[in-house]
């Protein structure tokens, strides 16, 4: 919303203040003020002068010498302008004044200043200007030429400040409305608002009675079929209308609100929207067919023709406005070309209506025609403004001559709005705030926003604009927002203490950052949304095999409304994010990238999807390359899990077809098991994947799920064990094994059967090669005994050495020789 | 007789330790005078020889014999040990302006950095950081929060849509519900988190961010609570000198509103290119609970009230770090990560 600062200062007359204070007080009390822009910042010395003579320059072709009267002088200025007549009042800038810019309608900040001087050996003692020099344009000033000086109307006052005349000497005052105050989408709204904020009186139009002659029932009647979607229709008719430009005083508010002038009707209704808020509409009433207007839905598949040219297709949601035969205009949106206001008209029907906010929002959206009347209307206007705005409008119509107002007003008014009643309590109002304000202050405040008090039922009135006011704390609001949001005190809350604190959930969060980083890896955020190609990236076979565990991926949340397919499902697999981002960073050439994310995953419980919410899991993932392998990230693994404090044996098992995790590389991966639950899994990232990823590198990752760590959380939370003052014996197995014996499924045996001394087993040696049988390596083990209360004998060991070589050798090991 | 062999003895060997010129040249001396055969052992095996009543005195020369040289030997190691170090330390003298042999600690991202630093101002302050689903039910995106269906404010906030029940949250607001639901006053809590606006992406919007949803309910809660809380982090997070200023404004579920804006921590206030010659920030959005969106979560307006705010933490770490493009943070570049 924009207004002129002038036009809200002919509203409230004692405003005194700068745009400056303006901006800054109205901000305070509600009416954002986004930009203030004084349209005369970069012009000075600027004056009507009449061109009393041309010569033609002695040097030059295409310069003119003029003499100039400005008023107090005439003076000599040479220019080059193609349109100079003699007698042309134009605009002068004096010696030392400036301009805005140049004319091509560049503007310079600051502006460009003129100095007196001599051109081609001639004295000239200014400039004459174009509008674009002025810094406005010819969409404002039609009359402009398309090159060269502007030329002001015959009676225009030789001497005077040119910018004043132009309407030049405003500030474009840019607001940030809130959408619970429509009132405030007018001049008269925020003029109210200024004269409440600076406690100075507001002094609207009066609206006198218009129209003498006639009846206009002998010329309209109105029919309004759907009630609940047009609140009102009102409608007036002019007669002997006459078109000509509107007086300049509001070509100048047209103009600062950055509304074109056309003519007297048109102008008028612009002017009226501007003031009230109000769309109104004007028919030429010769095209309306059988005298009347049936306000009615359109047909499903109806075609209309807008006065742009545009043919539109309408379905019944669609509220129109007809004549007896057909639809003249979309109701709040536009109008028909058929029954619009061409330079023939001679009766003309006003409409001022008031439609459903929330229907004209919808059509406007369907038709995909957004115009300055839907927007206004789509925000709910009150019923009452509608009359209020046509009596202005005919009002003008008088004023300004042009056309006869006919009596009466066609007024089909279903329901207006109520004025709501709300309890007011001074002291409630002051605990809420924890403010002191005195009852007659509140009270005061409230009135300068024509809020009415009910001193016997102690309730505040509302008028019917403000129908954002609906309850006690609406009107602490308003109390509060005079007072001045800057005056109510700073304290504390007070009242029960509380321990703030993180859930298990989020420290369990902060444990993998913290491991991550510790490794080297940094944090990324990726998108929840991805495109669902990235099943196909990723190899996950299609869902229509067999319904194994990663075709469920495939199973994802869709968005109904995505921004593009690459955004249009909610992500089961954590690792195109990782994926891109490590893409990334290779594709810009940085090594040694590990990255990880913390980002959740989202499950359907049914798909399609029922009023249900998929289920949210949290995934730990992490990605590297360059520097480190599998086994560094099994670390990293490790490590985390160990911090997370889990119970249970951790197990990393390759065991699984192909068609599980396809994107790993098919002798790269595992799963991790504990207490047999799958928590998460790590691998080399599968080469064709890393293709389509376009990454050269090998990439490791892991994705570990954190409400399944956060279940084997120990909850007992750790205990200390005792230590051994006892020295520990260690014995060096060394064992030739079928390959296809897992290390880890050896070392697990080892442990098993070590017995109560066992402290720990280290492979210290693998290898496979020429010395040793085909198909089988050579593994070494150190397995560590202690004892806890004693020193540990050479039968002891020995005997749990024999268990430990008696369960290896039925697994198929034997003792390297 | 025996008293001047004693006397040669040690004299001899005070001055072969004095010559003695490495450690091994004294542990040979050590072994040659003291050893279990060393001459000085010897000496003693021949007391025999010395009469009966000499022999204590004699024993008594013997030992400060073995005293004297056991000290010159001791000495002696310590003056060579001594010269070994010295001259290892010379060799030793290393460049200490080569590069570091440093770790590589990985970076969190800077939203989370400063996140961190939110939460710890709130949890300082007794509030329980919560957190909730983050595709959410419409109702408690909108209903629940004073924003009935077709309320403008809807489309205002461009929503994801899964169904007509289910959406992505455009907010971290429904928090707020979920939590006076649970029926457990009084109530202090934070809640950050993702929303989603289908906004495309540019330097200044991107369809998934972050938000962090505050609000405290209990007896006798005031909106000079609100600005006095809200005034403390700002504080705490921008620097003790921060001004702050509440504006009016306006949302569904706050009665009465305000955005609050911080006093420009790069000049303080003056005005700067950073605020745009306005010398302030506006940093978050916040207001009283409504009594409407209490009494729909189970919560007598009369007896509490309460305040709710909303921080932008884009909005946050973009100040913070004078970031000018909100897509970096999403590219997930090291190179950038690596700053923070």
């Amino acid at each position: 919303m924009v207004t002129s600062f002038n036009w809200i200062k002919d509203l409230v007359p004692g405003l005194a203040v700068t745009p400056e204070e303006f901006r800054d007080a109205m901000t305070l009390s509600g009416s954002k003020v986004e930009t203030i822009t004084t349209l005369s910042a970069d012009l000075a010395k600027i004056v009507v002068g009449q061109i009393k003579t041309i010569e033609k320059h002695p040097d030059a072709d295409k310069l003119v010498i003029c003499q100039v009267d400005i008023g107090t002088d005439t003076i000599q200025i040479v220019t080059g302008a193609p349109n100079v007549k003699e007698g042309q009042k134009v605009p002068v800038v004096l010696d030392g004044g400036r301009v805005a810019g140049g004319h091509d309608g560049t503007k310079t900040p600051g502006g460009i200043k003129i100095k007196k001087g001599k051109l081609r050996g001639v004295e000239s003692n200014g400039m004459l200007c174009s509008i674009e020099e002025l810094g406005s344009d010819r969409n404002l000033f039609p009359d402009a030429p398309e090159e060269g000086i502007y030329i002001f109307p015959e009676d225009t006052e030789v001497g005077a400040d040119a910018v004043a005349v132009l309407g030049l000497d405003d500030t474009i005052v840019e607001y940030e409305i809130t959408s619970n105050r429509v009132d405030c989408f007018s001049v008269l709204g925020l003029a109210r608002e200024a004269a409440a904020t600076f406690q100075k009186e507001f002094c609207p139009p009066e609206t006198k009675e218009t129209g003498v002659e006639g009846d206009v029932n002998d010329y309209i009647s109105v029919e309004v079929q759907e009630p609940s979607l047009c609140p009102r229709y009102t409608a007036r008719v002019v007669k002997d209308v006459k078109l000509a430009p509107s007086p300049a005083w509001m070509q100048k508010r047209l103009r600062s609100h950055g509304i074109r002038p056309i003519n007297n009707l048109v102008d008028i209704t612009n002017y009226v929207m501007e003031e009230y808020g109000q769309p109104m509409h004007a028919f030429d009433l010769d095209t309306i067919a059988g005298k009347k207007i049936i306000v009615k839905r359109a047909v499903d598949g109806q075609t209309f023709k807008t006065l742009d040219g545009q043919e539109r297709t309408l379905d019944s949601s669609v509220l129109t406005i007809n004549d007896g035969e057909k639809a003249v205009a979309l109701a709040g949106i536009m109008g028909g070309e058929n029954s619009m206001i061409t330079d023939q008209v001679k009766t003309m029907l006003f409409e001022s209506a008031c439609f459903d906010g929330t229907n004209i929002r919808l059509s406007s959206k369907k038709i995909g025609l957004r115009t300055d009347s839907s927007s206004k209307f789509e925000k709910g206007l009150d019923p009452d403004n509608a009359l209020a705005a046509i009596n202005r409008a005919c009002q003008l119509v008088e004023e300004l001559g042009c056309g006869t107002v006919v009596r009466g007003t066609v007024d089909v008014y279903a329901k207006g709005l109520e004025e709501h009643h709300i309890p007011f309590d001074a002291d409630w109002i002051n605990a809420f705030l924890g403010t002191e304000i005195p009852k007659e202050t509140m009270l005061s405040y409230l009135a300068r926003l024509d809020l009415k008090y009910d001193d016997a039922k102690q309730e505040v009135v509302c008028p019917t604009w403000r129908q954002d006011l609906l309850a006690p704390a609406d009107i602490a609001e308003e109390v509060a927002r005079f007072y001045g949001y800057d005056k109510i005190p700073v304290t504390l809350p007070k009242g029960e203490a509380t321990m703030g604190g993180i859930s298990p959930k989020r420290k369990l969060e902060r444990t993998a950052r913290r491991v991550a980083e510790y490794y080297g890896f940094s944090q990324i955020m990726t998108y929840s949304f991805e495109s669902p190609k990235v099943f196909d990236k990723l190899m996950i076979p299609p869902l229509s095999s067999e319904g194994e565990k990663d075709t469920k991926d495939r199973l994802a949340v869709p968005i109904m409304n995505p921004l593009g397919e690459d955004f249009s499902i909610m992500r089961t697999i954590s690792l195109n994010g990782m994926l891109v981002s490590l893409a990334t960073n290779a594709a810009r050439r940085n090594k040694n990238v590990r990255l990880y994310e913390l980002g959740n995953i989202y499950l359907p419980k049914a798909l399609p999807m029922t009023d249900e919410l998929p289920e949210e899991r949290m995934q730990f993932t992490l990605g590297m390359y360059g520097e480190g392998d599998f086994f560094t990230m099994k670390g990293v693994v490790e490590e985390f899990l160990e911090k997370a404090e889990i119970s249970g044996e951790l197990t990393f098992t390759p065991e699984m077809t192909d068609r599980e995790r396809p994107y790993l590389h098919p002798g790269r991966k595992a799963d991790i098991l504990c207490k047999k639950q799958r928590i998460g899994f790590i691998g080399e990232l599968h080469p064709v994947v890393a293709e389509t990823y376009e990454i050269k590198e090998r990439v490791v990752l892991a994705v570990l799920d954190l409400p399944a760590v956060l279940s084997l959380q120990d909850k007992e939370g750790r205990k200390y064990r005792k230590l051994s003052n006892f020295p520990p014996v260690t014995r060096d197995i060394s064992l030739v094994a079928p390959k296809s014996i897992l290390v880890g499924d050896i070392e697990r045996a080892i442990k098993e059967k070590a017995g109560e001394h066992f402290e720990s087993v280290v492979l210290f040696d693998l290898y496979e090669g020429d010395q040793i049988e085909e198909n089988h390596k050579s593994v070494a083990f150190s397995i560590t005994f202690r004892g806890k209360d004693k020193t540990l004998s050479d039968e002891e060991i020995t005997e749990a050495m024999e268990r430990v070589m008696k369960k290896l050798k039925e697994m198929g090991l034997e003792l390297r020789s | 007789m025996m008293k001047e062999k004693l006397e040669k003895l040690r004299a001899e060997a005070l001055a072969e330790i004095d010559s003695a010129n490495t450690l091994d040249n004294l542990n040979d001396l050590r072994v040659k005078l003291l050893g279990k055969k060393g001459e000085l052992t010897a000496l003693l095996k021949s007391m025999k020889e010395v009469p009966p009543e000499e022999r204590p005195a004699f024993g008594q020369l013997v030992n400060d014999a073995r005293a004297a040289i056991e000290e010159k030997l001791e000495a002696a190691k310590k003056k060579l040990s001594d010269r070994y170090i010295m001259e290892r330390i010379k060799e030793e003298t290393i460049d200490v302006t080569l590069p570091s042999d440093r770790r590589m600690i990985g970076h969190s991202h800077p939203n989370t950095i400063a996140l961190d630093q939110v939460e710890e101002i709130f949890i300082g302050m007794g509030y329980e950081v919560v957190e909730g689903p983050e595709v959410e039910f419409d109702y408690y995106n909108f209903e629940a929060l004073n924003i009935p269906a077709n309320h403008p404010a809807k489309d205002e906030q461009d929503t994801f849509y899964i169904n007509d029940k289910i959406v992505l949250r455009t907010q971290t607001s429904p928090v707020q519900v979920r939590v006076m639901e649970r029926g457990k006053l009084p109530i202090r809590m934070i809640a950050p988190g993702r929303v989603f606006r289908s906004d495309e992406v540019d330097a200044t919007h991107s369809p998934s961010f972050h938000q962090i949803e505050g609000m405290v309910i209990d007896k006798h809660i005031t909106f000079a609570d609100l600005k006095g809380t809200l005034a403390e982090f700002a504080r705490k997070l921008f620097g003790e000198d921060t001004k702050v200023k509440f504006r009016p404004h306006h949302f569904p579920f706050t009665e009465p509103s305000a955005e609050m804006d911080v006093s420009c921590f790069k000049c303080g206030g003056k005005g700067c290119r950073f605020c745009k010659g306005e010398g302030w920030i506006e940093i978050l959005g916040c207001g009283m609970v409504h009594p409407k969106v209490l009494k729909m979560s189970g919560i007598d307006p009369d007896e509490y009230s309460g305040f709710a705010f909303g921080i932008g933490l884009e909005r946050i770490t973009l100040l913070k770090y004078e970031i000018d493009d909100m897509r970096l943070l999403y590219e997930n570049d090291l190179r950038f990560l690596n700053q923070f």
